[in-house]
């Protein structure tokens, strides 16, 4: 090897470049190599920036959700928040797997009763057969009083739990139609 | 903290940075501890006992706040003098019934008062009603209507069919309720002595009954050294008063225990006696640990709750079904503060909710609401599924197969379903459990016999759509969409919304073409006619637009309410949910404030916005002395601008803006000016902090000691061993071990606690199925001290079994120092950490056994909270047993430990050897 070529191979070193150059805390240019320089961030080629919140914990830490090709491609801290200031969990941090994971259910399945394995089920279907079961098992477990006579207006065969990362509205919305369907058995993660 | 909530811990960071104290008390030593200023390891379920050792030394060294108590809180308010504390009753309070585990709170009063009735001003004709909260009218009611006690007993005998009289029932579905709208007082007038010298003021009162809390006692109930207790005490001392305040921050650490709402009331007291509410810097603060769980209890998906904190309607007597009657039981025209304007919040709900169809003269449409019966929480519902008098189950973003408590239970009830719908983002355990559930494994179900019809329909992630988190603090925060939902994905505003048009649709027509029916009328009178886009998706703001409410006649018709305060009851406005209202002022979704918080004050009022009327500090009226002046310069936040006779500050101020601190109100005035200006508490009837409840709570007037249901040591205070209310299910399928001195509790020798990881998050749903998480924390564990590993033989890295009166589990172990052997009356307590992220399954990307299947339905009486921080076990080297074998083992254990349906289910204990409850006169 040239002794030219063992200099420019010295000298490139990461750490020369470090104690030689303008870059003493090796925290910028001296540790760049060419390969870095020709990467560009998922977050700088994005088609837009959406602001979202972290669905995990109730902190209420600020997103940016980077979108390119109407796909998310990165999510990271909202930096203008004034409860988070840019910074995410573990959590937080990996929630753009929750959306990308290749491993994400995305179609509906189905196990009939006795059932051994799912089957699958278009959207619509699945949708006319809940209703089904909802109006059917209203109808059979209607109670317009109770033992002693007094006005009750409910059903007791209806229930639901539900999560809390569900949205306000959403939340409104359920106990909307719960109430008015007669179906008092509703509760949420609030109590558990 | 650190661990649960890391990115809210960089405040607590920058706090110590600035000289603050930081001192963390847990079972364990985690990363907060890592960076606390101390540590204090405490045994699970003896909290009460901390925090009152804390009153009794604040209480007993001068310490407190005088100026503040004083003024702000009810120490001075003068009690009955037949009250009778629970040193004199070994163990209960004045009012206790054994037969049906409740009390008559009727001692527990005011003086002057009786019983407080439900309906407004009338207290004297509930007199003694025998009703277990006998405040709300809704327990005592169910007394009332001759039903109640002479059907009792069958809870606290321990019958088989674990069966609960309905007077208890009633009283306890009405508890929770209470904890949202505040107990209604019958007015505000008490009787005071601000000397604070009456014995039966609440402060000589509350000196009594603490006097017991010693250091000494502190360390036989929790095991926590007097010097490192005292060091403790000093420093929440030092750092309260004028210039200084100290905060108490707690999670479902607190919440999940037979005595949860007692354990935040000690905690209350300590913060009033200290002048540490509505203050920068004080307060009690819940780390709430989902995005919006906050909004979940205020936006309730809750059975006892409407929206903003209304009670859902108990049973009334014909004749008595009015609207009228039910707001009646949750605020008296006479009483303190905003919830005098009870009426309008519920009718502007009631317009939301029925639109047009709501009219005065059919009371607003207010019969269309089903009425409650007494509890239909989860846990009475999961054993309603095992008597198959439940049908269908709708699981949405929830996996009580893992995270609810009595895993096997969960899993029995779903089996007993016609059909389930689950609603999540991934395959979770709740949605297989008939594939691959435990119980599958252990032959107890088989896939062929299970009738249940699943429907798995999978969610819309929160990118994938738009809407709202109310996160810890109150503050609502917009999340926008930012793609499509893939596949079949859809939001629960998208399912919710077309279930219910498509039942509108049918039920418009009629089974058999003969129209509707008289129970369909409030499905087809409901407003539901929200605006859907291109993929049927329904508007979020058009939603949280009616949640907000809007002016439906007059000049400002059609246009979005600004504030609560612009509610009538008489029909003239709408709005789904009082304490949002606000969120869309001026017609601008509040929520979607981006402001960032380095261009605004420390406050930051425009990021989001806060409930209610975007204030960030509830009750800052305290944050001022009781002329208006701000307690010191370096305390400032809300204070009175005597030039401009107006509340002003850093802050929204929680108080009628043009109260003066001088004014006093009329006698008999009610309502915001029956306040007067040194009234800070202002959705309290009386107007001030509560250091003693004299309603609203089912398990008595201060927090007081109880062991956990399940504990290896008795109560140090009195031979009543766990809270004598608590909400107990004697079942064949639902065994506790025996606790103290019973014969058989060395069998459950050890105490075991659950908790999150950095890495995962409750039930594992949204982390378990996440390759970065699922590497970053691969497998269910226990922690156990080298003490308890050389006493058991658990090598680190190999495997435990731990064994609890309903199962055995296995975990990996890891013997560490950060579990500290503690000294408990005598002994030696070990006590076990379990991470609870993990359920056995096939789908997720990690599975184990989970940490909630070791624990039974045992619950707080007040909002049926689930004990779920503390119970007792074994703990064996080596993998658990499989298939039948592992039924055996449990079963050997109950044998060996002589359970039976009456072990721990004895709510008055001693049993048979009870001094008569005194109820005073």
């Amino acid at each position: 090897m040239a002794l030219q070529d063992i200099r420019r191979t010295f000298l490139s070193w990461p750490v020369v470049r470090q104690l030689t150059g303008s870059d003493p805390t090796g925290r910028g240019a001296a540790v760049v190599s060419d390969h870095t320089r020709a990467v560009t961030a998922r977050t700088e080629t994005a088609d837009r920036v959406v602001q979202s919140i972290c669905p995990y914990c109730a902190v209420g830490c600020g997103q940016r959700v980077y979108v390119k090709d109407e796909k998310v491609v990165q999510i990271e801290g909202d930096h203008d928040s004034p409860i988070s200031r840019g910074r995410l969990c573990p959590k937080g941090s990996a929630s753009e797997q929750l959306v990308n994971n290749p491993g994400r259910q995305i179609k509906i399945l189905y196990r009939r009763p006795y059932g051994t394995e799912w089957e699958s089920l278009d959207l619509d279907t699945a949708m006319q057969m809940i209703t089904e079961r909802v109006l059917d098992t209203r109808a059979r477990t209607w109670q317009a009083t109770d033992d002693q006579g007094r006005d009750v207006n409910r059903t007791l065969g209806i229930a639901g739990l539900g999560g809390a990362t569900l949205d306000n509205e959403e939340n409104y919305l359920i106990k909307k139609i719960f109430t008015a369907m007669g179906a008092i058995q509703i509760e949420n993660q609030a109590r558990i | 903290m650190a661990e649960c909530h890391p990115v809210g811990f960089q405040w607590v960071m920058e706090a110590k940075a600035r000289g603050a104290t930081v001192i963390h008390v847990d079972p364990r030593f985690t990363r907060t501890s890592a960076v606390a200023d101390r540590h204090v390891a405490i045994r699970a379920g003896s909290d009460i006992a901390f925090l009152g050792g804390i009153v009794n030394h604040i209480l007993s060294t001068d310490s407190y706040f005088r100026e503040y108590v004083v003024a702000y809180t009810n120490a001075a308010t003068i009690l009955r003098d037949d009250f009778v504390d629970v040193d004199d009753l070994d163990g209960v309070f004045s009012g206790y019934d054994p037969e049906s585990g409740t009390y008559d709170t009727a001692t527990w009063q005011y003086r002057g008062r009786t019983s407080v009735s439900a309906a407004a001003g009338e207290e004297e004709q509930i007199r003694n009603s025998g009703g277990a909260d006998g405040d709300t009218g809704q327990g005592g009611d169910s007394q009332q209507h001759g039903h109640g006690s002479d059907q009792g007993g069958g809870r606290h005998s321990g019958g088989e069919d674990g069966s609960q009289d309905e007077a208890s029932q009633g009283a306890r579905g009405a508890g929770h309720e209470l904890g949202g709208h505040g107990a209604n007082l019958g007015h505000g007038q008490v009787d005071r002595d601000e000397t604070l010298q009456d014995p039966h003021c609440v402060f000589q009162v509350l000196k009594r009954h603490y006097a017991r809390y010693t250091p000494e006692m502190v360390q036989e109930v929790c095991g926590v050294p007097p010097e490192d207790f005292l060091a403790v005490c000093r420093a929440v001392v030092e750092n309260s008063g004028r210039e200084r305040t100290t905060a108490w921050v707690y999670s479902v650490g607190w919440t999940h225990h037979t005595v949860g709402v007692q354990y935040i009331r000690g905690a209350a007291v300590i913060q009033l006696l200290l002048g540490n509410m509505g203050r920068p810097g004080g307060g009690i603060l819940a780390l709430r640990g989902h995005a919006s769980i906050q909004g979940s209890t205020d936006i309730p998906t809750l059975f006892n709750l409407l929206p903003g904190y209304l009670p859902m309607p108990m049973v009334q007597e014909h004749g008595s079904d009015s609207l009228a009657d039910y707001v009646a039981t949750i605020a008296s025209p006479q009483q303190k503060g905003f919830w005098t304007a009870a009426d309008a919040y519920t009718v502007s709900l009631l317009k939301a909710y029925w639109g047009d169809a709501a009219q005065p003269d059919n009371d607003f449409c207010y019969r269309y609401i089903p009425k409650l019966t007494g509890d239909h929480g989860t846990y009475q519902t999961v054993m309603d599924m095992l008597d198959d008098t439940v049908e269908g189950y709708f699981l949405l973003g929830q996996n009580p197969a893992v995270g609810s408590a009595h895993g096997r239970m969960q899993r029995l009830a779903m089996s007993h379903l016609k059909w389930l719908v689950v609603r999540d983002l991934n395959l979770i355990e709740s949605a297989t459990f008939w594939k691959d559930g435990p119980e599958i494994h252990t032959g107890e179900l088989r896939t062929e016999d299970i009738g249940t019809e699943v429907f798995f329909l999978p969610a819309a992630s929160h990118v994938e759509k738009d809407g709202t988190f109310t996160q810890t603090q109150r503050l609502l925060q917009w999340h926008h969409k930012a793609v499509e939902p893939p596949g079949d994905c859809r939001s629960d505003l998208h399912f919710f919304f077309h279930l219910g048009r498509m039942m509108r649709e049918r039920l418009a027509r009629g089974e058999d073409g003969s129209g509707p029916l008289e129970r369909d009328r409030p499905l087809l009178d409901l407003v539901w006619d929200y605006p859907v886009d291109e993929h049927g998706e329904p508007s979020a703001d058009a939603v949280l637009r009616e949640i907000n409410g809007v002016h439906l006649s007059g000049d400002k018709a059609g246009q979005p309410l600004s504030s609560y305060t612009e509610m009538k009851p008489d029909g003239s406005t709408s709005g789904g949910c009082w304490i949002y209202t606000g969120v869309y002022a001026d017609g601008v979704n509040q929520s979607q404030r981006r402001k960032p918080g380095q261009d605004q004050s420390w406050v930051a009022p425009e990021w989001g916005w806060a409930w209610p009327s975007n204030r960030r500090t509830l009750y800052n009226r305290a944050s001022a002395d009781p002329q208006g002046r701000p307690w010191s310069e370096r305390k400032a936040y809300v204070w009175w601008d005597a030039e401009k006779r107006t509340w002003t500050g850093h802050d929204v101020p929680d108080f009628p803006l043009d109260t003066a601190p001088d004014y006093r109100p009329e006698p008999g005035v009610g309502g915001p000016k029956g306040l007067a200006g040194d009234d800070p508490f202002i959705m309290q009837g009386d107007g001030k902090g509560w250091l003693y409840a004299p309603t609203g709570l089912l398990d008595g007037p201060m927090p007081t000691h109880y062991e956990p249901q399940e504990s290896p040591v008795s109560n140090g205070l009195y031979r009543q061993q766990a809270n004598p209310t608590r909400q107990v299910f004697p079942r064949p399928d639902n065994p506790s071990g025996p606790s103290g001195d019973e014969p058989g509790a060395q069998v459950f020798p050890y105490v075991f606690t659950t908790y999150r990881l950095t890495e995962h998050h409750t039930a594992g749903g949204m982390s378990r199925w996440l390759p970065y998480l699922s590497e970053l924390q691969p497998a269910f564990f226990c922690e156990v001290s080298p003490a308890l590993a050389a006493e058991r033989g658990l090598e680190n890295g190999g495997w435990a079994t731990i064994v609890s009166a309903r199962t055995a589990i296995e975990a990996r172990v890891l013997v560490t120092e950060r579990m500290v052997p503690l000294r408990v009356n005598g002994r030696t307590v070990h006590q076990v950490g379990l991470p609870y992220h993990w359920g056995v399954g096939s789908d997720a990307l990690t599975t184990g056994d989970s940490a909630n299947d070791l624990f039974g339905v045992t619950l707080d009486p007040n909002v049926h909270i689930q004990e779920t921080k503390v119970a007792t076990c074994d703990v064996r080297a080596g993998r658990r047993p499989t298939g039948a074998d592992l039924l055996a083992l449990v079963a050997e254990y109950q044998r060996r430990a002589g359970i039976t349906l009456a072990t721990g289910n004895q709510q008055r204990t001693p049993v048979g050897d009870q001094p008569s409850p005194l109820t005073g006169s």
